[in-house]
C-alpha cells in the first residue's frame, strides 16, 4: 500500500484543525487534514452555537482569553477573505437585578482586563431601546460591540476549501488507527492507507485524549460536556439583534438568545458532563432552556420551533485550552479541550500553533501564491438584478430546489463539487432543508441530485455517512419493470 | 433590470387550487392568466395520491389522485388564454401585484398582474416543530415527503414503519406501506380520536390489522444512523405523556402525519392578513383576501378534509377575480363571522350581504346531536368531529346587517367521555 507523505499532518476536520491547515497552507509545506467522520464539521463543531465571543467571560491570563480576544479581532478580516457568514452584531449580558448589576461591574473589569475594547454598562432603559423585546424585568446590561455571530459549520467548510485550493490534502472517511514515532517524524496507521508526517497536530477534539495515548502521552484527560440548542423560524429575525447572555454560572455561559445569521433565533446551550457520547435532546433539556430563554425574550413561542440539536464539547481537567507540544515528543502538538470559547479562538489558536511548530524546528518558508480568498454563490443574498445575471450565466441557478431557503440547483452542485458526499453535507453547505419544512419537500430532489452529481445509486445517499442510508432501494413493481426494460 | 410582463391575472400554484381557479377565470373571460407551479408537472400533490375516494362530490365519481389532476389539466389545455409555467418558483409578491418568479428557463422574471390568486398549498409540520427528543438518525419522514418517494420515485423508504398521527395522510400512508411489504406497527395518535376521516380508519387501518392507539404519542427516537426504535407513552387529559407507563417500538421508519401548515410566506410577503385559527388569508364570499385584488383559495386558505372542497371553492375565487378585472366586486359590505361554542375555524371568515356563502367549519371537539346555529339559520348534526368538515351555506334571509357580524356556533350536543 502506498503511503502519504507530508510535513505536516491535522487530524481533527474540526473548527480548530481546519483553522490550522488553512494557516499552514501559507507556508510551502505538504500538508494532509485526516477526519474520521464523512465530512468536516460534522463533530463537535457542527453543533456550535456560531458566537463570536468579545472575550468578557475568561479568566484573564489564561490562554482562552488570549486567543479568544485575539481570535475575535481576526474574524472581520477573515469573514471577508472566506466568505464565511459572519456578522458582528455585537453582545448584551443583561441583569436582573441589583445584585446582579454589581457582577456585570465585575465583568467589565474582567473583560478589559483582557483588553476588550468598548465595553460600557447600560441603564435599563438603554437595554430596552436597543432591544425592545427583552424582559421588561431587566435592569441594566453589558455591551460587548465586538462580539459576534458566525455559521459554524460554515466557518469550517471556508476553512477547509481555501486550504485545499492552497495545495492541502484533505483525507475524510479516515480514522487514524495508531502512530508510531520514528527517527525523523511519525508513521500513522489508518483505516486507509498509511501516513508518514514529520510532525503531527492532534485537534482531534473528544478524541484527542486517545489519539495522545497512541503516542504514550497520557497526560491529556478530556470529558464531554453536552449541549443541547433550539432552533425557530426564520420568521423571528429581528426579535433580538444582538446575542443575549444572562450572568455567567460556574460552568457556562448560560442559557442564551442567540440570533443566528441566517435571521433564526436560537436559544441553549445545557451544559451537562456525561459519560457516553450521545447526541439526543431530551425533554428535560428544552425544560431547562424554553423558561431561561423566555426569561430574557418573554414573546418567544413554542409553536415557533422548528428543530433541536445536541453537541458534545470537549472538555480538559485544567480550566484551560490545552495547547503545548507533548511531553513525548515535541514534533507532536496537542491542541485539546478547545471547549468555549474555541471557535472564537480557532484563527489565534492557528496562529499560536504555527509559532509552537517554528520552534519545533520545521522549517516555515511562505508560499509565493497563497491565495487567501475563498468565495460562494448563495443565491439567496443577492439582490435581482445580481441574482438575474448569475441565472442568464447558468441556468441551473434559477432552478430552486429548497423553496424554504431559496437554494438553486447551482448551488446544490456547486456544494457536491466543494465536498458534500451525503443529505447533511448539502444542507450544511447550502442550507437546504434547514428551513422551517425541514426538508419535507426537498429531500427527494437532492437525493437525486447526489445521486447523479457522484454518480452512485440513490439507495446509497445516506444522511451523514455509512448507516444513515435512506432508501433501502426500489419497489418491487419498479425493480421488475426495469428488469424486464433490460431484458 | 428585471424583465417585466404586465398580465390580468397570476395564479400561484398549479395544484388542484390553482388549476381550477385558472380555468375558472378563463371561463369567465379574463384574457391573460398566467399559471406559476413550482414542481416540473402540474397537480401539486394530487399525482402521488395514487389512492381512489377523490371526486365523489365534485365529479360524482370516484377517482384516483392523477386522474383527477388529469381532468384539470385536459381543461386547461383547452384554454390557450391560461399560460403554464412549469419550474417556477415565486421568489416575492408585493402588495401592487408584483410577483417576481425565478426559473432555469426564463430565469428572473416580474409579473405585473392586475389580480392574483394565491394557490400555494401547505406544507407538512415537521419533527422539529412538535419537538420529539431523541437523536437525529435517518428514517424520520414525514407521510408526504415518504408518499412523494414511494409513489413517483418508486423507492423503499423503510422496512418496519411506526406512524405518528391519523390525519387522512398518515391512515392512507399505513395502507400503502402494507401493501408494499412494509411492516407498520403502529398508528399513534395523540388526541382521543383520530383526526382523519372515519373511512379512513375503517378502510386504512381496520381492514389490515394495523393498531390505532389513540391517546399516545412518540416521546423519543432512538437510533445513531438509522433509526432503531421509537419510545411510546399514553398521555394524560392535558396531553402530557406517562413516561412510566411507556414501550419501546422497534422500527427503521417513522412518520410523522402530524398537521399541515398553509404556506403563506408569500402572502404575509403581499401584506395579506391570516386567520391565526385557520393558519390562512383571512378572506370574504369571494375569497378575496384583506388586499383587493388578491384573491385566496384552497389549501393555502384553509386546510381541506377533501379535494373536491378545493375545487369546488377555487372556482368561486377563480370567478371572482374575473368579476373584480371587470371591476364587479369591490366595496360590498361584509359582516365578520364570530366563533361561538365548539367553533375552531370558519371559512370565508367575511360574510358579504346578500351573498348565498358556503361555510366550512370545524369543531373543537368531538360531539353528538348538536344544533349548529349560524346567524339566524341552523340546522342538526348527528355527528361533530374536529376532522371532519362542518358544511353550511349561509342564506342572505340568515344574516340579519344590523347585528354586525354572523354568530356561528354549535349548542345542545353530548360530549362523550
Amino acid at each position: 500500500m502506498s503511503i502519504t507523505e507530508v510535513d505536516v499532518l491535522v487530524i481533527g476536520g474540526g473548527v480548530v484543525g481546519a483553522a490550522l491547515i488553512r494557516e499552514l497552507s501559507r507556508y510551502e509545506l505538504d500538508l494532509v487534514l485526516v477526519e474520521k467522520e464523512v465530512d468536516v464539521s460534522f463533530g463537535t463543531s457542527k453543533a456550535n452555537s456560531g458566537i463570536v465571543h468579545s472575550g468578557v467571560h475568561d479568566r484573564p491570563g489564561t490562554l482562552k482569553a488570549q486567543l479568544s480576544v485575539r481570535g475575535c479581532q481576526l474574524f472581520p478580516e477573515l469573514a471577508a477573505e472566506l466568505d464565511f457568514l459572519y456578522k458582528q452584531n455585537g453582545a448584551v449580558v443583561v441583569a436582573r437585578s441589583r445584585e446582579e448589576l454589581v457582577e456585570l461591574e465585575k465583568l467589565v473589569e474582567n473583560g478589559r482586563a483582557n483588553g476588550v475594547k468598548d465595553l460600557s454598562l447600560i441603564s435599563r432603559e438603554e437595554l430596552r431601546r436597543i432591544e425592545p423585546n427583552l424582559s421588561a424585568e431587566l435592569v441594566g446590561g453589558l455591551l460587548a460591540p465586538s462580539g459576534g455571530i458566525v455559521v459554524p459549520f460554515d466557518l469550517v467548510f471556508a476553512l477547509t476549501e481555501n486550504a485545499v485550493a492552497n495545495g492541502a490534502k484533505l483525507m475524510v472517511n479516515t480514522e487514524v488507527l495508531g502512530i508510531k514515532e520514528e527517527k525523523d517524524g511519525f508513521f500513522v496507521r489508518t483505516n486507509h492507507r498509511p501516513i508518514r508526517a514529520k510532525l503531527i497536530v492532534n485537534a482531534a477534539g473528544l478524541y484527542g485524549g486517545e489519539v495522545a495515548a497512541m503516542i504514550g502521552d497520557h497526560s491529556i484527560q478530556l470529558y464531554a460536556r453536552k449541549g443541547e440548542e433550539y432552533l425557530f423560524d426564520r420568521k423571528l429575525e429581528g426579535l433580538v439583534q444582538r446575542t443575549v447572555f444572562p450572568l455567567p454560572s460556574k460552568v457556562s455561559k448560560g442559557i442564551l438568545v442567540i440570533p443566528t445569521v441566517d435571521g433564526n433565533i436560537m436559544i441553549g446551550p445545557t451544559a451537562h458532563r456525561v459519560e457516553d457520547y450521545d447526541l439526543s435532546t431530551s425533554l428535560a433539556g428544552w425544560n431547562e432552556i424554553f423558561p431561561a430563554a423566555r426569561k430574557l425574550v418573554p414573546t418567544l413561542q413554542p409553536t415557533d420551533l422548528i428543530t433541536a440539536f445536541s453537541g458534545l464539547r470537549a472538555v480538559g481537567t485544567s480550566g484551560d485550552f490545552i495547547i503545548a507540544p507533548s511531553i513525548i515528543s515535541p514534533r507532536f502538538i496537542n491542541a485539546a479541550g478547545i471547549e468555549s470559547p474555541g471557535l472564537t479562538a480557532a484563527p489565534a489558536i492557528a496562529e499560536y500553533i504555527v509559532e509552537l511548530i517554528k520552534d519545533s524546528g520545521l522549517p516555515l518558508a511562505r508560499k509565493q501564491k497563497f491565495n487567501p480568498r475563498r468565495t460562494v454563490v448563495r443565491l439567496r443574498d443577492l439582490d435581482p438584478q445580481a441574482q438575474a445575471e448569475l441565472m442568464q450565466k447558468d441556468p441551473a441557478y434559477g432552478q430552486i430546489v429548497c423553496r424554504c431557503e431559496m437554494v438553486s440547483a447551482g448551488e446544490i452542485r456547486d456544494a457536491v463539487r466543494r465536498g458534500a458526499t451525503t443529505l447533511d453535507g448539502i444542507k450544511l453547505r447550502t442550507r437546504s432543508g434547514m428551513g422551517r419544512c425541514q426538508g419535507g419537500f426537498c429531500t427527494p430532489k437532492i437525493i437525486r441530485l447526489l445521486s447523479n452529481e457522484l454518480g452512485l445509486p440513490p439507495e446509497q445517499i445516506s444522511k451523514n455517512g455509512p448507516g444513515s442510508e435512506l432508501l433501502f432501494g426500489r419497489l418491487r413493481g419498479d425493480r421488475a419493470k426495469e428488469e424486464k426494460q433490460h431484458a | 433590470m428585471l424583465n417585466t410582463k404586465a398580465v390580468d391575472l397570476v395564479v400561484v400554484g398549479g395544484g388542484p387550487a390553482g388549476m381550477a381557479a385558472a380555468v375558472a377565470a378563463a371561463e369567465a373571460g379574463v384574457e391573460e392568466i398566467v399559471l406559476l407551479e413550482r414542481q416540473a408537472k402540474l397537480g401539486g400533490i394530487l399525482p402521488q395520491c395514487i389512492h381512489n375516494g377523490f371526486g365523489l362530490r365534485y365529479f360524482k365519481e370516484e377517482l384516483t389522485g392523477p386522474e383527477y389532476a388529469y381532468r384539470f389539466m385536459l381543461e386547461l389545455k383547452k384554454k390557450p388564454r391560461i399560460q403554464v409555467k412549469t419550474e417556477t418558483m415565486v421568489v416575492t409578491i408585493t402588495p401592487d401585484r408584483q410577483v417576481v418568479t425565478t426559473s432555469a428557463a426564463e430565469g428572473l422574471v416580474c409579473y405585473q398582474a392586475r389580480a392574483v390568486i394565491l394557490a400555494m398549498g401547505c406544507r407538512e409540520r415537521p419533527r422539529g416543530a412538535i419537538n420529539i427528543p431523541g437523536t437525529r438518525p435517518a428514517g424520520i419522514y414525514t407521510a408526504g415527503s415518504l408518499q412523494y418517494l414511494l409513489n413517483i420515485e418508486g423507492f423503499l423508504p423503510g422496512r418496519t414503519a411506526v406512524i405518528l398521527g391519523s390525519g387522512d395522510i398518515g391512515l392512507i400512508m399505513a395502507r400503502r406501506l402494507t401493501l408494499e411489504g412494509i411492516r407498520v406497527r403502529a398508528v399513534l395518535e395523540l388526541m382521543p380520536y383520530s383526526n382523519g376521516l372515519n373511512r379512513n380508519v375503517v378502510q386504512c387501518l381496520e381492514d389490515f390489522n394495523i393498531p390505532l392507539y389513540l391517546s399516545h404519542t412518540v416521546t423519543a427516537i432512538h437510533g445513531q444512523g438509522r433509526v432503531e426504535k421509537v419510545s411510546v407513552a399514553p398521555v394524560d387529559a392535558d396531553l402530557q405523556p406517562l413516561v412510566e407507563k411507556g414501550f419501546d417500538l422497534a422500527c427503521d421508519t417513522l412518520v410523522l402525519s402530524v398537521g399541515l401548515i398553509p404556506e403563506n410566506e408569500l402572502s404575509l410577503q403581499a401584506g395579506v392578513e391570516l386567520d391565526p385559527a385557520t393558519g390562512g388569508p383571512v378572506v370574504d364570499s369571494f375569497y378575496q383576501t384583506t388586499v383587493e385584488g388578491i384573491f385566496a383559495c384552497g389549501n393555502v386558505a384553509h386546510v381541506h378534509d377533501v379535494v373536491d372542497d378545493v375545487s369546488a371553492e377555487s372556482a368561486i375565487a377563480g370567478r371572482a377575480a374575473a368579476a373584480y378585472l371587470r371591476g364587479e366586486i369591490g366595496g360590498n359590505r361584509w359582516l365578520p363571522v364570530k366563533a361561538g361554542r365548539n367553533i375552531r375555524s370558519v371559512v370565508p371568515q367575511r360574510i358579504v350581504v346578500g351573498q348565498a356563502t358556503p361555510l366550512y367549519i370545524r369543531a373543537r371537539f368531538p360531539e353528538k346531536n348538536a344544533q349548529l346555529n349560524v346567524g339566524h339559520g341552523h340546522s342538526k348534526r348527528r355527528i361533530v368531529s374536529p376532522g371532519e368538515t362542518i358544511y353550511y351555506t349561509v342564506k342572505p334571509e340568515d344574516i340579519c346587517s344590523q347585528e354586525g357580524f354572523v354568530r356561528v356556533g354549535l349548542e345542545g350536543g353530548k360530549v362523550d367521555d
